[in-house]
């Protein structure tokens, strides 16, 4: 193996020796992220510019065999960019170009660093009329990574996991050669990811960047309309949420569905806030989706079981936002910004007892807690988010906060849900209690695209 | 300690011929009077009646009952007795959560005079400028002094009852003498509902109208009329305190304003509606805000003058759609005196 200063030589002929760094300050920065996973230095940090000298790069790591972690805004809080074992973090903010926005075929071609924030402003300013599913992370958050862990957003109850909306990839492979997967392998046009061709993208989506890296994709865009209204209705029976999300869902007008429950502010404590979400190019549409939402939930109401609340503008404000405001609240409620959450994918009818079970946790181990529930497709799945904050300053804060967290992993696996960008020790949960057979087909997959093992190791590594 | 007890005078109904509480409600049928008479009869008696279930909480039969009886606190005990909800459960169960008095609560420099911006943090925006010259500052804000009055809309006359003394307090340890009440809800709660239960009162409630009228006598120099027709949205705990009412007068007088003589004011008032939306479902809300601003229009008002932060939440953007300018009344007077509106319609033009 080539030594340490020798590698970084290359990787300076690579990038140029701005974009690269082997000092204590990178490495203990890029060792970390927001969440509950001990750190772990890598070797290297490099940021590369262009796709030609991700391929280097990668060649560079095959032969020599250096762990190799992409990162984009390192936000997904479970430990995913830490480099378990050391090696380079490619962290692809440099890749910030949006490389085309196809209007008619309704879809946008970004390179891998290009943020959530800044699609959003570049729909907003040159294609008004085009928006994508914006997840509530914080806006610094990646188009890529977020679609590489099968992120959801605004318009996932209409459309499905924010990957679904994938409309094509282009990816280095961790031997180094370069790979268009979807309409765009046969066609200049990226408008499927796969169909009518056999669908590679689930090759690279859901790996956590173990079988190569994305550098370019192309995401579906949807029609932006001019007014977005939401319209909040509170129940304290856990047990009639799945129904009321079923039968939002039912009529195919909302653009969003979001259920809050916490303990704080006092205004949440008792009562399960869902806040549905419309859009409409005028007033008239807007209030015929307002009408079909109150009769597909009028006989909660007539009940007394559901209730109703006009909110102040200075309230609709924050639950407007996008990404939501108050989620980037919660994350630091505790201060000393610490801030995890397990975010199991699970049938929605799972709802009453998943809430059970956060509050039961949240009052054994002595930790704050909230829980954010957002539908996936017309009730086809929810995800639900047990919600941990605690002060990093705190090391017995946090040992509460990770035991609580697996309790809740642990549970969610066992009531049939899968769980959501699981960190490492939730991927073993899975994959000892996933099918043999796929377990060795994940296994014969990584093995021939990564042979080497360099990709993100510690990750969807299957015994 | 016992809670407060309603002090309701059977002997008045008794006597009564106009029975106005129910004779006048908008929103039931009780024009025979005989009819009223037997339902509210029941009522007073703990019988079921149907009252309770239809009433919408406008709180205008408070204004209605010439004797001051307190009829609409009669429906609200009554309701509570017989657990009707007038709202969604969660509804109340988030009401009541949300403005427990849990020790967070603003206060400035406080004198003996001092304002009340009870639980309602626009006023925050809206007190600025030479009328409150020398009291800007000495400010009560939060759960620890929200007079608690709106649980009359959610069958809790207990919650009130708990914790209105235990606001009163609150207030008189802060020294104040006189408590300018710059929502009428405050100031209806310390000059009805309290004496209605008994309450004492260790202070003085100035209705913000009355301080206004004063304020802006002191500054006549400065007024340069209006000359705007205005409607005026009278809210619904402006009928726990319609002796207040003559202060609009007053001040339109002073500052230029017509207001407008329209159906749907004074005694007829149509509330903001959003509690019924609330309690009721949109159609009777959308109903009462159309019929409204229907009037407003009708009668050729440019200007909606608004008295509760709250009917400025729920209708403001909806008079500006009929091309009404929506003016909180302390911002009207600002404009006389050549000041600034504060209060503004936020962009309501949603973030996609
Ligand atoms: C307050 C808060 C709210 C959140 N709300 C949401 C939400 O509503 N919806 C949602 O989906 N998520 C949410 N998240 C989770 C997460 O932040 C987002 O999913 C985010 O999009 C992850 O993007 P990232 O750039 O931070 O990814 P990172 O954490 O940097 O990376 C995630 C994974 O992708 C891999 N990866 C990165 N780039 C590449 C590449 N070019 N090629 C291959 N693999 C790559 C990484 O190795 C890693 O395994 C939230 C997080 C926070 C803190
Ligand atoms: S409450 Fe008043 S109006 Fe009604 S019957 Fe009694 S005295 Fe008459
Ligand atoms: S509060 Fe209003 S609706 Fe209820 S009885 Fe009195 S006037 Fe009628």
């Amino acid at each position: 193996m080539t030594t340490t200063s020798a590698l970084y030589d290359s990787l300076v002929k690579i990038v140029g020796k701005d974009f690269v760094s082997d000092q204590k300050e990178e490495r203990y920065f890029y060792a970390r992220d927001g969440g509950l996973m001990p750190p772990h230095e890598p070797d290297f940090v490099v940021m590369p510019k262009t796709t030609e000298e991700v391929q280097e790069i990668v060649k560079l790591a095959n032969k020599e065999k250096v762990p190799l972690v992409p990162k984009g805004a390192g936000l997904a809080l479970t430990g995913l960019v830490i480099p378990q074992r050391g090696g380079i973090v490619l962290d692809m903010k440099r890749m910030d170009r949006i490389l085309e926005v196809n209007e008619k075929a309704r879809y946008v071609v970004v390179e891998a660093g290009v943020t959530q924030g800044v699609l959003k402003s570049y729909l907003q300013k040159h294609h008004p009329h085009l928006r994508h599913s914006i997840p509530d992370s914080p806006p610094v958050a990646t188009i890529v990574a977020n679609a590489v862990i099968h992120g959801q957003g605004r318009l996932s109850q209409q459309h499905g996991f924010n990957s679904d909306m994938v409309s094509g990839l282009e990816v280095v492979l961790p031997t180094g050669e370069l790979c268009r997967i979807g309409s765009c392998s046969v066609s200049s046009y990226w408008f499927s990811k796969g169909p009518p061709l056999p669908d590679l993208s689930g090759l690279f989506l859901g790996w956590f960047g173990t079988t190569g890296i994305i550098t370019r994709l192309g995401l579906k865009l949807y029609p932006c309309k001019k007014m977005r209204d939401v319209m909040v209705f509170l129940t304290d029976k856990a047990e009639l949420v799945p129904d009321i999300l079923l039968k939002l869902s039912h009529t195919e007008m909302i653009e969003d569905v979001v259920v809050s429950a916490a303990p704080l502010p006092l205004r949440f404590k008792g009562t399960f806030w869902i806040m549905a979400y419309i859009t409409g190019d005028s007033d008239e549409e807007l209030e015929f989706k307002r009408k079909m939402v109150w009769d597909a939930l009028w006989k909660y109401f007539e009940s007394r079981d559901l209730g109703f609340l006009s909110v102040s503008p200075d309230m609709k404000a924050p639950l407007m936002s996008m990404p939501s405001k108050d989620t980037s609240r919660f994350a630091d409620v505790s201060k000393g910004g610490g801030f995890q959450y397990a975010g199991p994918i699970t049938p929605i009818e799972k709802f009453p007892a998943f809430i059970k079970k956060l509050e039961e946790v949240a009052a054994k181990y002595n930790v704050f807690y909230a829980s954010t529930t957002r539908l996936i497709g017309a009730g086809h799945c929810m995800m639900f988010s047990f919600s941990f904050s605690f002060n990093r300053a705190n090391a017995d804060e946090m040992a509460r906060a990770k035991k609580a967290l697996y309790e809740c992993s642990k549970f969610a696996l066992e009531e049939g849900g899968v769980l959501w960008k699981a960190d490492i020790y939730e991927q073993k949960l899975m994959m000892d209690k996933m099918d043999p057979n796929t377990l060795v087909l994940m296994k014969k997959i990584k093995q021939l695209l990564d042979p080497n093992g360099i990709m993100n190791p510690g990750n969807w590594e299957a015994k | 300690m016992p809670l407060p007890e309603l002090k309701f005078d059977k002997t008045k109904c008794a006597k009564c011929k106009v029975i106005s509480c129910l004779v006048k409600c908008q929103y039931m049928d009780f024009k025979d009077k005989d009819k009223a008479k037997k339902e509210w009869h029941k009522l007073i008696n703990g019988e079921d009646s149907s009252v309770l279930e239809a009433c919408t909480t406008c709180y205008a039969c408070e204004e209605y009952c010439p004797y001051g009886n307190h009829p609409f606190y009669l429906i609200v005990e009554r309701q509570e007795e017989k657990g009707i909800l007038p709202a969604p459960r969660p509804t109340i169960t988030m009401w009541i959560n949300q403005c427990q008095p849990v020790g967070r609560f603003l206060v400035g420099k406080i004198e003996e005079r001092a304002l009340s911006y009870c639980f309602l943090p626009q006023f925050n925006t809206l007190v600025k400028g030479k009328l409150f010259d020398g009291i800007a500052l000495s400010v009560i804000f939060g759960q620890e002094f929200f007079c608690n009055a709106v649980y009359l809309h959610y069958a809790k006359a207990s919650v009130i009852k708990d914790r209105l003394p235990k606001i009163v307090e609150n207030i008189k340890n802060q020294g104040i003498k006189e408590l300018v009440c710059l929502h009428d809800e405050c100031y209806g709660t310390f000059t009805s509902l309290a004496p209605a239960y008994g309450i004492d009162m260790p202070f003085k409630p100035i209705h913000y109208y009355e301080y206004l009228y004063g304020r802006l006598k002191e500054l006549k120099d400065l007024i340069k009329p209006l000359n705007i027709k205005a409607a005026y949205q009278r809210n619904c705990s402006a009928r726990l305190c319609p002796e207040t009412d003559h202060y609009v007068d007053d001040i339109f007088g002073l500052l230029g304003v017509e207001r407008v003589k329209r159906k749907y004011d004074r005694e007829n008032a149509l509330c903001c509606a959003e509690i019924f939306r609330m309690a009721k479902g949109p159609a009777l809300a959308d109903d009462v805000q159309k019929r409204n601003i229907d009037d407003m229009v009708k009668f050729g008002a440019e200007y909606c003058i608004f008295n509760c932060p709250a009917c400025w939440d729920s209708l403001a953007h909806r008079v500006v759609k009929q091309g009404i300018k929506p003016i909180h009344m302390i911002d009207l007077c600002k404009l006389a005196i050549g000041e600034e509106q504060a209060l503004r319609l936020p962009e309501l033009a949603a973030e996609v």
